[in-house]
């Protein structure tokens, strides 16, 4: 940065201190927009029914209560089912775990071969597979459909973790390849000559130095995981849904009174886990994002 | 004994030919030193040596072992990379130890190696450092010592020098010349640096296109070049090519040069076996070291090798010990290496001897060095 430019006498003129003031202005505007939906529903889940239907949609709780919390774990009628979104919640657990991993694991192992042991035609199976990343959700959902039932696996979790792996893997194979290549092709000669074959070099040389694109895509899978809908609704039925679905039955159950606090304190759940693994290894996502070089 | 021998190799890269036939022999303890321009197959053979790329045709054995098609790690080499290639995750001594790993050397083995290795190079204090903590020199010093540390049979290093700074480049090449004579281990070196070529090698083989355009001791080409194209590679500042046609005068073959303001002298040219009347006419190149036009002197006057030349001085250029004068002779810009007190100014002019005892003529056409 040019210290020049953040200095205490440029930024004594007038314009630019008007300048300096507006970008703030901004900036804060901006972060009060984004913010506010999440406030309000933090309000709402510490309401009680009684303080949301008297009081205004901003205003701050009279009444500090975890109640509904509770009841959206717990209790909550989801359907015919009130056990609140507990059960759903270790679904995507379920779910989540095994697909991140396995379809990191094997998304490192093509992006190693696609980038430092190129084949005749690896270049090719490469775009072929990249296609994977542009091909929208709903086409594949008929044939993906008929391939779980034919295995056995429709309406289970594996079949919806294997859906997530298979969908999952051109992006971590995009990643581990774009961060493979960047890696000199002289270490893998090196490492040769030293006696070391495919699967030594892979696990000594490349994994150990892989821990920025390894947050790269496991951020990426467990957000997309997570948070699908889609499959989640058409792959699963009945307790074996994931939360996501879970979370849209619980608000649209017609029955009763609506619980807003409810509602929103299941939401919230939902959303924690990713929230959590943004706030966690977010800075090694940007920084393994633009990582380029790994000097040796 | 790890002699070198390479026999007829040829490597094509689709439709390309990168190499064209190639053959080279170098006996055991000798210091092989590839060179010439990017993209003349010089890093592509020693890859091939090395058993990294496959080999289109031909042969090449280490000793007496053919290897052309057995796998780098059975080839009883090392090698350094230009980008030194260590191992970014592991320190030094992991870097150094890794090879005797994978080969299940025995650990107390492994560590006497290391020990040796690194008081051999003075790199003891970094054994436990990574290698982003190390400068460029201490690199290039610790994948010497993980080569070192196998002690193969050869030692294939690909321009190993080239990301150093000059001062450094220097240094480590001294070192590596050192290193060679203690541990005498038959060594296959890539630059595209002629001086390195020349300080380090026993012999040269310089390439261009794929092909050798000239493979002996550095002596021997530096003072006999083969092609124009090997004279002007080798040397700095390079040869100079003065076109000049053959003409008779007095029953001898001579060959004219004429400096600026239209001074001429006439060179006897010998040596040539063809007959004299097919030779006249005959258009030819002579190539002239600027370290043999130097500034005539009277003493020099007796000996029949020297021939002055009064030339215009058109720029100066002072190294120190040296000045190069550039000045025309045959309307071709010509290099002379002058002792600084003896340059004149740019636009004087001054006596320069010709000594052509080591001057060489080509064949324009062909390139090659006729005599």
């Amino acid at each position: 940065m040019n210290s020049e430019y953040f200095s205490n006498d440029y930024q004594k003129t007038p314009f630019m201190l008007f300048f300096r003031v507006a970008v703030y202005a901004v900036l804060i505007i901006a972060a009060i927009y984004f913010l506010i939906p999440l406030v309000i529903m933090i309000f709402t889940s510490v309401k009680t029914m009684n303080d949301i239907r008297t009081g205004n949609l901003i205003s701050f709780p009279r009444q500090f209560s975890l109640e509904a919390w509770k009841s959206a774990w717990d209790t909550a009628c989801i359907g015919v089912t009130c056990n609140g979104i507990k059960g759903y919640f270790w679904n995507s657990v379920k779910i989540t775990v095994p697909a991140v991993s396995i379809s990191t694991i094997i998304g490192a192992a093509n992006g190693y071969v696609f980038s430092k042991w190129k084949f005749y035609g690896s270049e090719v199976f490469f775009s072929i597979l990249l296609l994977g990343c542009f091909i929208p959700f709903q086409i594949i959902l008929l044939p993906m459909a008929k391939m779980l039932g034919m295995a056995g696996l429709a309406q289970t979790l594996p079949g919806l973790v294997l859906v997530h792996i298979v969908y999952g893997l051109a992006f971590t194979t995009l990643f581990f390849r774009n961060f493979y290549v960047t890696i000199p092709q002289e270490l893998v000669k090196a490492a040769r000559i030293d006696g070391a074959g495919f699967f030594r070099i892979f696990f000594k040389i490349m994994l150990p130095v892989s821990i920025p694109i390894f947050v790269v895509s496991i951020i990426w899978q467990t957000t997309q995981i997570w948070n699908d809908f889609l499959f989640g609704v058409v792959f699963s039925s009945g307790d074996t849904q994931p939360i996501t679905v879970a979370l849209n039955n619980l608000v649209n159950t017609s029955t009763g009174v609506k619980k807003y606090n409810v509602d929103m304190a299941a939401a919230i759940i939902a959303a924690l886990p990713t929230m959590a693994v943004y706030i966690v290894a977010g800075k090694y996502f940007l920084r393994g994002l633009t990582a380029g070089s790994v000097k040796g | 004994m790890a002699s070198l021998d390479i026999e007829n190799v040829k490597k094509q890269f689709g439709n390309v030919e990168v190499l064209r036939s190639i053959s080279i022999n170098i006996a055991h303890g000798e210091f092989l030193v590839l060179v010439g321009p990017s993209g003349c197959g010089k890093s592509t053979l020693l890859n091939l040596i090395a058993g990294l790329e496959t080999i289109s045709s031909g042969i090449i054995k280490i000793g007496e072992q053919n290897v052309t098609h057995i796998a780098p790690k059975d080839r009883d080499i090392a090698m350094v990379f230009q980008s030194y290639a260590l191992y970014p995750s592991m320190n030094v001594r992991k870097n150094i130890s890794f090879g005797l790993e994978t080969r299940k050397i025995p650990k107390p083995e492994i560590e006497k190696q290391v020990a040796k290795v690194a008081s051999m190079l003075q790199i003891e204090d970094l054994l436990d450092r990574r290698p982003a903590q190390l400068s460029g020199g201490q690199r290039q010093r610790v994948a010497m010592g993980r080569a070192l540390a196998r002690d193969p049979a050869i030692f294939l290093f690909d321009e190993p020098l080239s990301n150093l700074d000059a001062k450094l480049r220097v240094e480590m090449r001294t070192e590596i010349k050192l290193l060679h004579q203690k541990v005498g281990t038959t060594i296959v070196y890539v630059t595209h640096d002629q001086i390195e070529a020349m300080t380090l090698a026993d012999r040269i083989a310089i390439m261009k296109d794929g092909v050798i355009e000239q493979f002996g001791t550095p002596k021997n080409i530096y003072e006999s070049p083969a092609s124009i194209f090997v004279a002007g590679f080798i040397g700095s500042p390079s040869m100079n090519f003065i076109p000049c046609e053959i003409t008779e005068h007095d029953g001898n073959l001579k060959i004219l040069l004429v400096a600026q303001g239209d001074e001429k002298c006439l060179v006897p040219v010998k040596g040539l076996s063809s007959s004299p009347e097919k030779l006249k006419g005959q258009k030819v190149i002579l190539g002239i070291r600027p370290e043999q036009i130097s500034a005539f002197n009277l003493s020099e006057k007796k000996n029949n090798n020297v021939f002055k030349l009064k030339c215009q001085v058109r720029l100066t250029e002072p190294t120190g010990p040296d000045t190069l004068v550039f000045t025309q002779i045959n309307n071709q810009k010509t290099t002379c290496r002058i002792h600084p007190d003896k340059a004149a100014l740019p636009g004087e002019s001054m006596e320069m001897g010709f000594d052509i005892s080591k001057a060489v003529l080509f064949d324009p056409k062909t390139q090659k060095r006729i005599y």
